[in-house]
């Protein structure tokens, strides 16, 4: 079977503005892949390559077996697209907005009435069926938008930039939307600011920066080519520090560092399995642990260690996850 | 907005799932009826935003209460001698300035992304196009009838009678078309929808006032009457008030549709060959 999208040597100016500077990428059928990179990147022009709105200055790119340039009517017969502005009518109401989107892809007008009612309703946005889409909220744009694409379920959904600017709750409805999407077969290829979307989402990712791919992997690759998992300790008194940090090294025969406190300390471990192995050491010399927790390195840090930059803006954080501060 | 009631109403995973799933695909609409669907379209922004039409009408509209009763004295003996002579230049001048909408409404599109919809759909590619000029029929329709109707209240009593207003009014529409195209492209060049109607202005207002809409050439210096003589819309103007007022215009009628034929055959192949490029 032919992978979703195949991408060779992909590439696009604007002016003098290398906006894609040569992009390799396969990605496979019914996966969530998620290009990461700060504004400007090269995302969106990516998208809009690989959605046959802008033709490539160099290179080529299959979508589901079909050139984007020369078999664009076969791409856009299998594909939909999110833009990153919602791409529908203010004017209209969210009805007639489905309706319109069903009759172009053919839909009689029964059963594009019918179509939109039924997306409507999974969608949640049944009781502003009739009213203009100018009077929506940012989470009911993005949701009305992510319907239009569904109308006639696609084989491949650009989503570009789904949550940008909107508040978390609707966030994580757009989160919920897209593993749906994924579970029920769609391959979803998705750009991002915001690395913890990434990584929530995303089966794999790729980073983009200046218009050029600098990594490409599970985030759970990303994470390790940066660095190991961190063991943060948190001791009870400040006594057993030096005690702890001789179990420690040990243990794991590795450095032990001293935390932002005399109580706290962390060592990066190769090895997950070891943790045990430190945790039993740290009870056999009878010293007691407040509290521990293991991390791995944020996808921030793994951004800042393969580009030299931060990417921004980050992600507001309303569920941190068990990745702790590695201090690097 | 009063929308976070709504907004806080949950999606549910079952409905989703449902909805998600693969479903056999249609054939794509044929490019008339995208077409068809996307003036469809045109017809419902003009019963959700009705202004849209005013906005455009008020000013030929205030023009002719202000030139008729203004002017009408000075210039034709009476106002109501005038508006026979003002209300279809009056028409003219309406449905010209109304023909911006339609670059406005593309650069509204193409800026609001929603045009980024439309071309990643398998549709016909130029429909949008087409769609938004059939939509214009009925802005342009509806426009015509405002014009006429205040006319007629003001005393407007055209001597060709209905069949002579619906001909001068189609003269009007086509020559209305032949512009569109050039507002296609300039709402693919400029940058917002203000500066869609900021250019038209700069054209349309010489376009329309330097012309025997308002009032007789014959009192203005030579140089001008040779501008007003090559005027399109003088033309237009003529054979509108011609056609209702039962008189002999061929000649005017003949120059409207050469000059509507020659903007057509030069902006439209142009503006389609932007719009495709635009990609």
């Amino acid at each position: 079977m032919t992978p979703a999208i195949e991408i060779t040597a992909l590439a696009k100016s604007f002016g003098a503005t290398r906006a894609v500077n040569g992009i390799d990428l396969t990605i496979a059928r019914g996966s969530v892949y998620g290009l990461l990179g700060p504004n400007g990147a090269g995302k969106t022009t990516t998208i809009r390559m690989l959605a046959t709105l802008l033709r490539p200055d160099a290179g080529t790119a299959r979508v589901l077996g079909h050139d984007i340039v020369r078999e664009a009517g076969a791409v856009r017969a299998k594909v939909s697209l999110t833009g990153q502005f919602a791409s529908i009518d203010e004017d209209l109401t969210g009805q007639e907005n489905l309706v319109l989107v069903g009759r172009l892809l053919g839909l009689s007008w029964r059963d594009a009435r019918v179509r939109a009612t039924e997306l409507l309703g999974a969608f949640a946005l049944t009781e502003a069926a009739t009213r203009q889409v100018r009077t929506f909220s940012g989470g009911m744009r993005r949701r009305l938008d992510i319907a239009a694409s569904f109308v006639v379920t696609p084989e491949v959904l650009f989503l570009d930039e789904p949550t940008t600017g909107l508040d978390p709750r609707s966030r994580n409805q757009v989160w919920d939307i897209v593993r749906a999407i994924a579970a029920e077969g769609t391959t979803v290829l998705l750009t991002t600011q915001y690395l913890e979307e990434a990584d929530r989402l995303a089966d794999r990712l790729a980073v983009i920066d200046h218009g050029r791919l600098i990594a490409e992997g599970t985030s759970r690759d990303l994470k390790s080519s940066v660095g190991a998992n961190t063991l943060h300790i948190q001791l009870v008194t400040t006594e057993d520090q030096s005690r702890a940090r001789e179990q420690l090294t040990r243990a794991l025969d590795a450095e032990v560092h001293s935390g932002a406190d005399t109580c706290s300390l962390s060592v990066t471990i190769a090895d997950v399995k070891r943790v045990a192995d430190a945790l039993a050491a740290l009870s056999a010399a009878g010293i007691d642990i407040a509290e521990f927790s293991l991390g791995q390195p944020s996808l921030d840090e793994v951004f800042f260690a393969l580009t030299g930059h931060p990417a921004q803006p980050t992600a507001s954080q309303d569920s941190p996850a068990v990745a702790q501060e590695t201090g690097t | 907005m009063s929308t976070d009631t709504l907004s806080s109403t949950t999606v549910s995973p079952g409905k989703l799932h449902a909805v998600l799933s693969r479903t056999p695909r249609p054939a794509v609409a044929s490019g008339l009826a995208a077409t068809i669907t996307l003036g469809w379209r045109a017809l419902l922004k003009i019963k959700h935003v009705p202004f849209q039409l005013f906005d455009v009408t008020a000013f030929p509209l205030m023009m002719t209460l202000m030139f008729t009763f203004l002017f009408g004295g000075a210039l034709a003996g009476s106002p109501r001698e005038y508006i026979q002579f003002l209300l279809p230049g009056i028409l003219v001048q309406a449905i010209v300035f109304i023909t911006v909408y339609t670059g406005v409404g593309l650069n509204t599109d193409i800026t609001k992304g929603l045009y980024d919809r439309f071309r990643s759909l398998p549709i016909w590619q130029p429909a949008p196009i087409f769609g938004a000029l059939l939509g214009d029929v009925l802005r342009y329709g509806l426009a015509a009838l405002m014009v006429i109707t205040l006319g007629l209240i003001l005393g407007f009593r055209p001597e060709g009678g209905v069949p002579g207003v619906l001909l001068g009014t189609a003269l009007v529409l086509v020559f209305a078309f032949s512009l569109s195209w050039i507002w296609i492209i300039v709402g693919m060049l400029v940058k917002t929808p203000e500066s869609v109607m900021t250019t038209s202005f700069l054209f349309l207002f010489p376009l329309t006032f330097a012309s025997n809409i308002f009032v007789d050439p014959a009192t203005m210096p030579g140089w001008l009457q040779t501008v007003v003589s090559f005027n399109p819309v003088t033309h237009l103007a003529t054979a509108a008030r011609g056609l209702m007022h039962g008189q002999q215009v061929l000649a005017s009628i003949a120059w409207v549709l050469i000059a509507s034929a020659i903007v057509t055959a030069i902006f439209a192949p142009i503006a389609l060959r932007m719009y495709y490029k635009e990609r």
